[in-house]
């Protein structure tokens, strides 16, 4: 894209993560946007600094050293704007995924209706839903009450209603939560936070605003059949950082120095991935996924719609949270070799308390790759019922994440989001290795040219594109031919059978014409229907791929046949396999 | 770089502040000696209500003004069946308060009362002198003696005579090991993977179990005893570290408090072991700047739980043998042996 830079301006993007924070600079290079460096530092948020902006302003150090671009001032405040000899900056923005969990009790009508809408709007953020009172819940006000006493939520999200319609039974809901307001000293009490129906929008703020903190937001839910979480989820995701700024040290100073106000790292990835909706292919959807220490965000969107998901697992603190939820054979069932059970379940275990540590063997970090795969696979099944969109065709789908990004070589990255997400059709896999994607969520709010232009530089890897054809055809029969006819001239004929997973002869950035020529039974793509096609390929960090293998993926139960079959899928891609 | 450190340290000054998470009552003063489970704080959890509608029990239509009738306010305290809400006449209506406690509001016809909770308790976690009373909220603690940081904790609070049963770094606790001498002591062991080990402890039962380290098996039964279950090492079959053992073994027969909480790096808290000492000890430093010569544990296989010392810090990124690239450092183990280390994999000892 070559989009004219008009009054460009410098922007550092801070991102307070659980364990790294990082400075982000961007600036316009030859009359573009472009990712100029970042610096990484160990989060100070905790034990022992408590204060964010230590690491802030040590990420800042570190971007000043390997840039020679000077952005703090003798008193060690940010530079802004740029000054005239080129130093500072002109914009500033914060994401953070830094700090507790918010708790938050979910109240509403009828369970499977605004209920679920509640909690649908409540895991759009950092936080855990420790209770639900809804209209057949059996327990008397009084236990009501009680438990959310007990539950000591940060928030309360009350909805219910559609427009014009119930009201006493969003009252009552309402009343309920006065009367813990009432037994509860004032600086303990839970935020409110509104979004059922309108008409009392206006009563329940000026009673609720009485009691405690109180956000209003449009309906979640305006009519029966009609789900609307988009806005409330945004007035939420504010509520949510105005919470933290009392939990986290330093964060709203630093909130004072940003040219918009902070934003959780996962709402803002969410907010580029709707970005990239309304950029690309408007019938397939795009797919963000973001593999925290201590959080997992799904975001899935299609034309500017989406929906976000932050699951509790992650490759930090997270791991703790999926060796309580999953069974351990489901994690142990992707490692490429025999190791005992106690051995992964206490390697895990170790690793939480840990959040940093690095593998260190060739079989620790399989460990960690197997749990990367099934977190992927839980979270991208668990998100799958918010979607906006059916099916698992996207294009593209975009990776966020250190240990999914920072992989040994990139042919592993890929093949943990193959395996953990199980998409089909045809898709390009895009890596997020500078960890750049939220920050360009929030930037695109004071500036809309500049994610779509460092989108298109190097700062994000192709790791190419992948065709995951459908077929009911048996295991190893021939399921389609492929020509590979290369725009320097040159073809190559492959025959794919099912269960095949292949890396195809195209080397990173060669372009070529694919030709693809299915039999009866096999669907290349779910969003074109039919068994043929002919598209522009470009070669990825990982060429390109063809995924043969089925959906869902089944592996064998016998444990060796199993290692056997997880081994040759990673030469497959690793290029140890001679075909 | 400025990291966190681990501290296990023969002789330190520590300050702890314990508090409670709602306001309560402070039972200790200043300048008072406290044992690790000595309450020094309470707060009564308000977390019990009944509401009791007096409109519905009167039997009285909408339009009767119940507040009338009702002969209480709010913050009364009220004993069980003492009345609430009377109606005259003929047939002379009461309605009693269903149990004792505090009337906490009262609106629309509806009273509502606060039971008396169970009282949550703050223990003091150690043996020291109270320096500082918080008002409402608990106290400021401070001792002098022998600090011994863990990684992972039960929440449980309690301290007794330590009685060394590690032969050895790599130390096995089987429960044939436990008797019934040891009853009332805090014994310190080094792994444990067998949960009638747990149990045996619990049947005696002991003040507190000390460990290097635990198989991930027995966190759910680890975690149900009442009695402080402390790793030092962490999770896994990983050796008592040479510092925590030394320290451990040359101090049997003292006092030795455990306050086993969970690591929570966010708000500084953390499982400690601690030997009140009667000496004067200098206060550590929470945070030092990571250089060679300083004291580390490494973390992760193939050297979990080895102490070594930082010999020099390497510039720029590493390859590591895995195909990651981290910062890192050479370290000299124990054995001699050098090692180059992701610095995320070194746990700094002061």
């Amino acid at each position: 894209m070559t989009t004219s830079v008009v009054d460009a301006e410098s922007v550092l993007a801070i991102d307070v993560g659980s364990i790294f924070t990082r400075a982000s600079f961007f600036d316009v290079v030859e009359a573009n946007y472009h990712f100029v460096a970042g610096g990484v530092v160990p989060s100070t948020a905790g034990h022992p600094f408590y204060d964010v902006g230590e690491g802030v302003y040590q990420a800042l150090e570190r971007l000043q050293q390997i840039t020679g671009r000077v952005f703090l001032d003798g008193e060690a405040n940010l530079a802004i704007p740029t000054q005239p000899d080129g130093n500072g900056v002109d914009r500033v923005v914060l994401t953070y995924s830094v700090g507790t969990k918010l708790k938050m009790v979910v109240a509403g009508l009828l369970p499977d209706v605004s209920l679920e809408s509640a909690r649908r709007l409540a895991t759009s953020c950092y936080g855990r839903v420790v209770d639900a009172i809804g209209l057949t819940d059996r327990r008397k006000p009084e236990m009501q009450v009680d438990a959310i006493l007990r539950a000591r939520p940060d928030l309360i999200i009350l909805v219910g209603g559609t427009d014009q319609g119930a009201s006493r039974s969003v009252i009552k809901l309402a009343e309920l939560v006065i009367l813990a307001c009432r037994v509860l000293p004032k600086h303990q009490r839970p935020q409110l936070f509104y979004a059922g129906n309108q008409a009392l929008s206006k009563k329940i703020k000026e009673v609720m605003e009485k009691w405690t903190t109180t956000y209003v937001a449009p309906n979640v839910r305006p009519g029966i059949d009609l789900e609307d979480i988009a806005p409330a989820r945004d007035i939420l995701s504010r509520a949510a950082t105005t919470i933290h700024f009392d939990q986290i040290d330093g964060l709203q100073q630093l909130a004072s120095i940003c040219s918009t106000f902070p934003i959780a790292t996962a709402h803002a990835f969410g907010r580029m991935v709707r970005f990239l909706s309304r950029v690309y292919d408007p019938v397939k959807g795009v797919l963000g996924v973001d593999l925290g220490a201590s959080a997992t965000t799904i975001a899935a969107s299609v034309s500017g719609e989406l929906a976000l998901d932050v699951l509790p697992y992650g490759m930090g603190k997270g791991l703790a949270e999926l060796l309580k939820t999953c069974p351990l054979k489901e994690i142990t069932r992707w490692l490429p070799m025999h190791l005992p059970e106690t051995v992964v379940h206490d390697y895990l275990w170790q690793r939480s308390l840990y959040p940093a540590a690095l593998p260190l063997t060739e079989e620790t970090l399989a460990i960690e790759q197997a749990a990367a795969r099934q977190m992927l696979y839980l979270a991208i099944r668990h998100s799958q019922k918010n979607w906006v969109l059916e099916g698992m065709t996207f294009e593209p789908i975009v990776a966020s994440g250190t240990f999914l990004c920072n992989a040994p070589q990139p042919w592993q990255s890929l093949l943990m989001l193959l395996d953990g997400l199980q998409p089909v059709g045809i898709t390009t896999f895009i890596m997020d290795q500078n960890a750049l994607a939220a920050s360009l969520g929030a930037i695109a709010r004071i500036n809309s040219v500049l994610p779509v232009q460092v989108l298109e530089t190097a700062a994000f890897i192709n790791l190419g594109t992948v065709i995951c054809p459908l077929s009911s055809a048996r295991a190893g029969a021939k399921i389609m031919e492929v020509r590979l006819e290369y725009e320097s001239g040159g073809e190559v004929r492959l025959d794919i059978k099912k269960g095949m997973l292949i890396a195809l002869p195209l080397q990173p950035r060669q372009v070529a014409r694919i030709h693809l020529r299915g039999s009866h039974r096999i669907e290349i793509d779910p969003r074109s229907k039919g068994g043929a096609g002919i598209f522009k390929i470009v070669g990825g960090a990982c060429g390109a791929v063809i995924d043969a293998r089925g959906r869902p993926l089944v592996l064998p139960k016998d444990a060796s046949k199993r290692h056997e079959l997880l081994l040759k899928w990673k030469k497959s891609l690793s290029g140890e396999l001679v075909r | 770089m400025q990291v966190a450190v681990t501290h296990f340290l023969p002789l330190t000054h520590i300050r702890r502040e314990r508090l409670l998470p709602v306001n309560g009552r402070v039972l200790v003063k200043k300048g008072q000696k406290v044992a690790a489970s000595d309450v020094i704080a309470e707060a009564e959890l308000r977390n019990q209500h009944i509401l009791v509608d007096v409109r519905q029990a009167l039997r009285l239509p909408r339009n009767v003004d119940v507040s009338k009738l009702i002969d209480r306010r709010s913050g009364d305290k009220v004993e069980e069946g003492d009345v609430l809400a009377q109606r005259g006449g003929i047939f002379r209506r009461v309605v009693r308060a269903p149990a004792s406690g505090e009337i906490v509001h009262i609106s629309g016809g509806q009273v509502m009362i606060e039971l008396k909770g169970a009282p949550q308790q703050l223990l003091a976690g150690f043996n020291g002198e109270v320096v500082e009373v918080i008002t409402n909220r608990g106290a400021m603690i401070e001792a002098d003696g022998a600090l011994l940081q863990g990684v992972w904790g039960n929440q449980r609070v309690n301290g007794g005579l330590l009685l060394m049963l590690a032969r050895g770094r790599d130390d096995v606790l089987t429960d044939d090991r436990l008797d019934i001498s040891m009853r009332g002591s805090v014994v310190v062991a080094g792994h444990c993977a067998q949960a009638e080990a747990l149990m045996a402890a619990a049947q005696l039962p002991l003040r507190g179990l000390v460990l290097s380290s635990m198989s991930a098996d027995l966190i759910p039964l680890a975690e149900k005893q009442e009695f402080p279950i402390l790793l030092l090492d962490g999770i896994g079959r990983i050796p008592m570290n040479s510092a925590a053992y030394k320290i451990l073994s040359t101090h049997e027969k003292h006092d030795l408090c455990i306050n086993a909480v969970a690591w929570n790096a966010f708000n500084g808290e953390r499982p400690e072991a601690f030997i009140p000492l009667p000496a004067s000890g200098q206060p550590a430093p929470e945070a030092v700047t990571l250089k060679s010569g300083k004291t580390v544990r490494m973390i992760g296989a193939p050297y979990d739980g080895v102490i070594g010392v930082v010999v020099n810090v390497l510039s720029g990124q590493t390859l590591l043998p895995t195909g990651l690239r981290s910062a890192a450092a050479e370290v000299r183990l124990e054995d001699n042996q050098m090692v180059t280390v992701p610095l995320p994999n070194l746990d700094v000892l002061e």
